[in-house]
């Protein structure tokens, strides 16, 4: 974070979607810096603005859909560059997976293929070096058997290897940064585990900077060393994981975290953040998560806070004073 | 996979055999005879016509001979109108011809309507996708009995490039026009199909996967998205192209090219029980032989379908 010329810098960055209803501002003017072997959690509800905050920074977004600000990666802007010039940063510098994992690969071409595509065309290899290329990547996430399950389709692995196929095909070109969004949400929890272990494993063996899209606290703790919490399309509050998790410094970070269940604490029922995630269509012109926040003053609804910085390396967006964030 | 075919052959001969029996005996049940003339015909004539081909012995009997004769001998029975030529020899030489010109105009209707509706999705909402709409909503709201007339008033009548009407052996200038005016409807069935179904597989997963990738535009449309967006293209085809093969009553009337797809009407006002009953079963056997290409056609593009 402190690096002159960080991997990726984003400034400002603001995501709006036209739709019939009229405009949808789904992010509201992120920045942030990811480091080279940095790990970041993006956090938040569905809703939140964290997929489309990736989308726009690959500019996979649909449509609709248009970026505004600043992506910078390697120090040159990257954001809303036509097709061609981002084919050289995706996969490249910059991959990406999926929430997905059933529907992410393409159900009709042998993985082998979906794999070996990636290397011919970005690093000019031979069909036959790609293959090897791609057995050998499959190796590296465990997959046993590697080699003859190139000539296999997506439907005959369960959806944890998909997730590791997708993981491989992300790291064949070696990028810089990995964008996993909710990784894990549509696998069972014991595969989960797995996956993350094999996320943390990849940047430790690769040197892979990683952005974690995920509305699951409980996989972000051991697994990122700073924290992002968005709402509403803007940023909350970010910092050390250790230290946002410890005395979290926003509401809606409390409230997160108490929503999170627990085994060691008995409990009557699940425990939910009162009211409904915001309607981006209409915005408040203040904070938008003062309508559901416990600790709303007046000031709340009129004018967004800004994020100032506290605690050295923290930042929060709240006019409620920190000793007031209590459990 | 030959298991499965052989099944499936198995399987078609109850279905004709429900369809020869179902459509027996609607014509049995329907009024009006074959040789019912404007003339007054002595009614022992008509009894003795009627005695000569048959049609004074109980239903049972008539549609036992006729399945005897056709399992056994191939004979589809002779004429009641073509006095001196049977179904057999009818069909003979009428196929051939709705064979030409129909797989010529498939060949036309899905290389021009697959290209139009792949290129329409793709460049969905511009000029290219607006034009492409417009031509197959045009071609498909163009009955084919009034664009064959059109294209007589063109192509022969005011440019004099191509022959109004025979069919010459199928000498290619006599082809054309029938193929144009048989094609257009289904060219337009096939352009918003696929462009209805490739316009949904562009939103699919996987074509995002493909573009976070960095494949450019070219391999993603060919490699990625093509094959699902055919299938159900696919599924359209195999009727289409039984339909297109038998031809079509307006071709063969209007451009005088002999085909079989006159008797489908004509064989159903003439009460020409014969011709009816060749041409129902040829039918049959035909959708059911097209059904099945297509499913291995869908198993040879969808790997998780295996039989």
């Amino acid at each position: 974070m402190t690096d002159a010329k960080p991997l990726l810098r984003v400034r400002d960055l603001k995501v709006t979607f036209d739709t019939p209803d009229g405009a949808l501002g789904a992010v509201n003017g992120i920045s942030l810096d990811v480091g080279a072997g940095d790990t970041l959690a993006v956090v938040g509800e569905s809703g939140s603005g964290k997929t489309q905050l990736a989308f726009a920074m690959l500019g996979l977004l649909a449509k609709n859909g248009r970026a505004e600000g600043s992506v910078m990666l390697d120090g040159s802007e990257i954001l809303n560059l036509p097709d061609s010039k981002l084919n050289k940063v995706r996969a490249q510098r910059v991959s990406m997976i999926f929430q997905d994992p059933m529907t992410s690969l393409n159900p009709y071409l042998r993985v082998g293929t979906q794999m070996a595509e990636v290397l011919q065309l970005h690093r000019g290899m031979s069909r036959r070096e790609a293959m090897k290329e791609s057995a050998a990547m499959l190796d590296a996430v465990r997959i046993p058997d590697a080699a003859s399950r190139l000539a296999m389709y997506p439907h005959e692995f369960s959806g944890g290897m998909r997730q590791r196929i997708m993981i491989a095909m992300s790291l064949l070109c070696r990028p810089a940064l990995l964008i996993a969004d909710e990784p894990t949400t549509a696998l069972d929890v014991t595969v989960q585990a797995q996956i993350m272990e094999l996320l943390s494993e990849i940047r430790a063996e690769f040197g892979t900077a990683i952005i974690l899209i995920t509305h699951d606290l409980g996989i972000v703790a051991g697994a990122c060393e700073r924290t992002m919490v968005m709402y509403g399309g803007r940023v909350m509050e970010a910092g050390p994981t250790e230290k946002l998790f410890e005395a979290p410094s926003h509401p809606y970070t409390l409230g997160l975290l108490a929503a999170v269940p627990r085994l060691d604490v008995a409990q009557d029922e699940l425990r939910t953040i009162p009211g409904d995630p915001p309607d981006l269509l209409s915005l408040p012109p203040g904070c938008p998560f003062a309508p559901r926040c416990p600790l709303a003053h007046p000031p709340c609804r009129e004018t967004m806070p800004p994020l100032v910085p506290f605690d050295g390396d923290r930042v929060r967006a709240c006019h409620a004073p920190t000793e007031e964030v209590k459990p | 996979m030959f298991a499965y075919i052989l099944r499936r052959l198995l399987l078609a001969i109850p279905v004709l055999l429900i369809l020869v029996v179902v459509t027996f005996a609607l014509m049995y049940a329907a009024p009006g005879s074959p040789f019912a003339s404007e003339r007054a015909v002595p009614a022992a004539v008509i009894a003795n016509i009627e005695r000569a081909y048959g049609l004074d012995r109980p239903f049972i009997v008539q549609i036992g001979s006729y399945i005897w004769n056709v399992v056994v001998h191939f004979d589809f029975g002779p004429s009641f109108q073509y006095r001196d030529q049977d179904v057999n020899d009818l069909i003979e030489q009428g196929f051939p011809v709705t064979l030409t010109y129909g797989f010529w105009s498939f060949v036309v209707a899905v290389i021009v309507g697959g290209a139009l509706g792949i290129a329409a999705a793709i460049r969905h909402n511009t000029w290219l996708d607006y034009l492409a709409v417009g031509v197959s909503i045009g071609a498909q709201v163009l009955p084919n009995f009034v664009l064959a007339p059109i294209l007589v008033l063109v192509f022969t009548l005011w440019l004099g490039w191509l022959p109004g009407g025979g069919w010459q052996g199928g000498q290619i200038e006599y082809v054309i026009l029938p193929v144009i005016a048989l094609s257009t409807s289904f060219m337009a069935s096939i352009a918003r199909i696929a462009r209805a179904s490739m316009l949904e597989v562009m939103t699919s997963n996987f074509i995002r996967t493909a573009r976070a990738k960095g494949l450019p535009g070219r391999t993603i449309v060919f490699r990625h998205a093509l094959k699902p967006a055919l299938l159900p293209v696919l599924s359209y085809l195999g009727p289409a192209f039984v339909g297109m093969i038998t031809g079509s009553v307006v071709i063969d009337l209007y451009f005088s090219t002999g085909g079989i797809g006159q008797f489908f009407v004509a064989s159903a006002l003439n009460r020409d029980y014969g011709v009816m009953m060749g041409i129902t079963v040829l039918l049959g056997a035909l959708t059911i032989l097209f059904n099945l290409v297509v499913d291995i056609l869908y198993a040879w593009i969808d790997p998780k379908i295996r039989y």
